[in-house]
């Protein structure tokens, strides 16, 4: 085999791969799969976002008119955990597969059967999340989910066969997850180019490597919360129910141990890819990487003991208030550094502003409102009129549309001309920025003031002081939905043609990826480079 | 929804943080703003609220006090670090010829104490500036007993919530007064449409009120935003919160946790009053509930027993088992045709049939929505409600049970 190899100098570049759904469905290529990962997440996107305006047209006006509220409460848990689990997750693994190779000069992933299978779980996981909506209009069972995205029970307990379809999923959702995190770190740590030490990493990697770590650290907690809820649904145990010596915040417990880092995994992969655009952009070195580096570091060992404040209405001890109060503005520290070098990088460069580094610069200002919302959040006496009322809806919108989402479509703006060797229409780029930020913000601006006038979340209907920020934010959310409608052509665009690029792609880029050419060979980096 | 001036001026600075972020899209919707009841037929009044409702208790007063200040706090900040973002983009542009500068990260003493003052000013801001105030604002709000006047037990249950005052023996449940047709968009809609109930809690005001609250059900949360207090009742535990009305007058809120179909539709009403005026209402309180002991002594005849638990379902079942008896399947069954209510009610020694109609009325049915009425309604008014379920919607079981019967089971 050795000597075969190398009598054998010519990469082996034309593609031997099936044609057609086999070349997909066996692929072990990692720019294969992180495609079949962003389409998948593109698709969900889409699936998530049509439940969201059918909910917004709903709370357009007072009063019940398109559906009954079984059917509302259905939509609004499917629509979190989709964008969740099946659009935002999958869009960051998807960067991550196509792009860690490349930037840290690796032929590919370490374990590319695993990450085959990682990516081939996520359909049927969507399916079942989705399935009972279907089974309910042939009559079977009365539909999804009905308890929000956070199972909470007793509700859950109480909820019908769309719970079990949920916990499932969530199953499949999380072993997928650990696939793909256990590929992910194993990449990182072994297959880096020779001289890349760890401090030389791309901040993207780093970003990527700590969300990799939380995941595998939490994931397995959530999934044993939902195993106690299905044998506390059918086979008579009392994990959650006071009558047999259980306790139904113990499940918020559980959950939140997942569900307040999974916040940091949505957002640590786009806080890793941020530093690039902007340094790119701005012609100018990362400023302060170490700190960054370090500032990710702690943001991911603080996201795992705060998990209390997400729930600081269900009468927790004085000392766990405070501890948790002052954990979660401990946040802010490491936040605000980066912030600071985000600010830092652009200050004194040479700015140029093409879609991505629109879409950066907005998510800096929009995530802000978000950072900073929640540290207000995070006090324990004004979260009493805060807690569960429009007002989060608001601040974890700004955080997961405008920081995940925004980042997300930062990252397919920055790196689609790598990817395809082809430029997107920067016109409708820039139109798709500007639709999407003022919509974005017509949207949830004024959930923040339905909040603080006392509007609860997850109602179906609302009384009618509510009525005139709701028709806002409805209008808002379609406008918002359509501009989405040109991201999708201008990607399809850019995938079928357009003006060619070079390696280079950005004036300013920076890194190993930016010396492949465009698009990459389907084997990249078969020879390692050496960084000196 | 009235905005004092005072509201309005706070509003004014404490929103300019969260509005000032997208200049463009606020002066959007101003100009959206008129438009607004062209939108909305039927509705009146335009009400635009940027800040808490006034507060009435001194949780509230110190709540909105604080979130005033960190407004005013996250506003600074906010203007400040994007002041520097904006100036740097309108100056460093490669359009306008500015060279990049290479430096990457602080060099040298000064540098690295500009890098470091943000995060003691940070520092400074989290643990003292915010963190003092709410240290004490917890510590106040967890205080429920230190010269409590009262108690207050609230107990949640899909979807209405039951009120006990455990001092003066008086119990009863509040459920949502709003009629269906308005929420089915049949009927215009009332001005305190969603949040107005067929009996509000009544409380002293000037009273220290220790709050209990717990859940026969599933997790719900009492709030009333004006006091400035949102707590969960959970089901098998007892929370405790407390309220301190100084003003009075009728304050509005809802069930703020996710507690399944009518999460929506199970709002908070408090009359608060002079103390003499609660003490009459205790006294007339307590006068109804003697007369309903009373009448659970007498025969009534079917024809009564039936109007009257035609009343009873329209409050406390039509929400699932609908107005026409036929449910909403398979969560809700129908009780049109229910093979519950066609099996006999007691059996040979007179307890009520196992799963029958009383049983199930009563007793509930454990791992679904339908709940044991037997600690939440009257004799009378389980043997109306189960004597009108048994000869409407098309059952024709024709035999009624007595309240005195329903007495005699406990």
């Amino acid at each position: 085999m050795n000597t075969a190899t190398t009598t054998q100098p010519t990469p082996h570049d034309a593609g031997h791969y099936p044609g057609g759904l086999m070349r997909w469905l066996t692929t072990t290529n990692h720019k294969d799969i992180g495609t079949m990962y962003l389409t998948f997440s593109l698709i969900m996107f889409f699936v998530g976002g049509l439940m969201i305006l059918a909910v917004r047209a709903e709370l357009f006006q007072p009063g019940l008119q398109l559906m009954q509220p079984e059917f509302f409460n259905q939509l609004i848990g499917v629509h979190a955990l989709v964008m969740i689990f099946a659009a935002l997750m999958p869009a960051a693994t998807g960067f991550a597969n196509w792009m860690l190779p490349l930037m840290i000069g690796a032929p590919d992933m370490a374990l590319p059967r695993l990450n085959n299978w990682g990516f081939w779980l996520l359909p049927p996981a969507a399916i079942l999340l989705t399935l009972p909506f279907t089974l309910a209009l042939f009559g079977i069972g009365d539909g999804a989910i009905a308890t929000g995205w956070t199972f909470y029970a007793p509700l859950s307990v109480q909820g019908g066969m769309g719970v079990d379809f949920a916990i499932l999923a969530v199953h499949i959702l999380g072993i997928s997850s650990i696939m793909g995190s256990i590929n992910i770190i194993v990449t990182i740590f072994n297959m880096r180019a020779p001289g890349m030490t760890m401090m030389k990493l791309p901040l993207f990697a780093w970003g990527w490597l700590i969300t990799a770590f939380l995941l595998i650290a939490t994931l397995p907690v959530l999934a044993g919360a939902v195993t106690m809820l299905l044998t506390d649904r059918h086979f008579g145990t009392h994990f959650f129910d006071a009558a047999g010596g259980g306790d139904p915040i113990l499940f918020q417990h559980l959950f939140w141990f997942f569900g307040h880092p999974e916040v940091y995994i949505l957002l640590l992969p786009v806080w890793g890819l941020m530093p690039h655009v902007l340094a790119t952009f701005s012609r100018k070195p990362t400023y302060g990487y170490k700190a960054q580096v370090y500032s990710f570091i702690a943001i991911g060992l603080l996201s795992v003991v705060v998990w209390a404040h997400h729930f600081f209405t269900a009468g927790l001890p004085v000392p766990a208030l405070f501890y948790f109060m002052f954990s979660t503005m401990a946040i802010s520290l490491p936040l605000a550094v980066l912030f600071f070098c985000w600010i830092a990088t652009m200050w004194k460069g040479a700015m140029s502003f093409e879609t991505p580094m629109l879409f950066a610069v907005v998510f800096i200002v929009l995530f802000g409102i978000a950072g900073l919302t929640g540290l207000i959040l995070a006090d324990v006496a004004a979260d009493a009129q805060y807690h569960h009322s429009y007002f989060v809806v608001a601040h974890f919108h700004y955080a997961l549309f405008a920081g995940g989402i925004m980042g997300v479509m930062t990252g397919v703006y920055y790196w689609l001309p790598k990817w395809t060797g082809h430029m997107y229409s920067e016109k409708l780029g820039k139109l798709h920025f500007w639709l999407t930020v003022i919509s974005f913000n017509l949207t949830f601006m004024p959930q923040f003031f339905l909040g603080l006038a006392g509007m609860p979340r997850r109602i179906p209907d609302y009384a009618l002081q509510f009525a005139e920020f709701n028709a806002m934010s409805t209008v808002g959310a379609f406008i918002l939905g359509l501009s989405q409608l040109i991201f999708a052509w201008n990607i399809w665009c850019c995938v079928r043609g357009g003006p060619k690029v070079d390696g280079r792609v950005w004036e300013g880029a920076e890194g190993l990826e930016w010396e492949l050419s465009s698009p990459p060979p389907h084997h990249s980096w078969e020879t390692q480079p050496v960084i000196k | 929804m009235t905005i004092t001036a005072h509201f309005l001026r706070e509003t004014a600075h404490c929103c300019a943080g969260i509005s000032s972020s997208s200049l463009l899209t606020w002066r959007h919707l101003r100009r959206l703003a008129p438009l607004a009841p062209a939108w909305l037929p039927g509705v009146a009044q335009a009400a635009y609220s940027f800040n808490f409702p006034e507060p009435v208790t001194p949780i509230a007063r110190e709540t909105l006090h604080i979130h005033n200040e960190f407004m005013l706090i996250i506003t600074v900040l906010f203007v400040v670090v994007f002041a520097i973002m904006i100036y740097s983009m309108i100056r460093h542009r490669k359009s306008v010829g500015h060279q990049a500068a290479r430096f990457s990260g602080p060099r040298g003493a000064l540098q690295w104490f500009w890098a470091l003052v943000p995060f003691a000013i940070l520092l400074f801001i989290d643990f003292v500036l915010m963190g003092i105030p709410a240290v004490k604002a917890v510590i106040n709000m967890e205080d429920t007993q230190t010269r409590a006047d009262m108690v207050l037990k609230v107990t949640g249950m899909q979807w209405k919530w039951q009120y006990e005052y455990p001092e003066a023996g008086i119990k009863f449940i509040s459920t949502l007064a709003t009629p269906r047709d308005q929420i089915a968009n049949a009927e215009a809609k009332g001005e305190h449409y969603l949040l107005e109930v067929d009996q509000p809690v009544v409380l002293p005001v000037g009273k220290k009120v220790r709050v209990l609250l717990t859940s026969t059900d599933v997790i719900h949360t009492w709030w009333v935003p004006q006091f400035g207090v949102k707590r969960d009742a959970i089901p098998g535990f007892l929370r405790e919160t407390w309220v301190l009305i100084e003003k009075p007058g009728i304050y509005r809120g809802q069930c703020a946790e996710l507690c399944g179909k009518d999460h929506g539709f199970m709002p908070v009403v408090v009359h608060a009053v002079p103390e003499p005026e609660y003490l009459a209402w205790v006294d007339s309180k307590k006068a109804e509930a003697k007369a309903a002991a009373g009448s659970s002594e007498r025969t009534w005849s079917k024809d009564e027993l039936i109007a009257a638990g035609k009343e009873v379902y329209e409050k406390q079942c039509v929400a699932c088992h609908q107005s026409e008896g036929q449910g909403l399947p398979p969560a809700f069954p129908a009780l049109a045709g229910s093979k519950v209510i066609a099996g006999p009610l007691f059996d040979m020694n007179g307890k009520p049939a196992k799963d029958g109609h009383v049983d199930r009325v009563m007793n509930g049915k454990a791992g679904t929505a339908m709940q044991a009425f037997r600690n939440t309604l009257s004799d009378v008014e389980l043997a109306a409600v189960i004597t009108f379920e048994r000869n409407s919607f098309g059952n024709q079981q024709g035999d009624m049970v007595q309240p005195a019967q329903i007495k005699a089971l406990r």
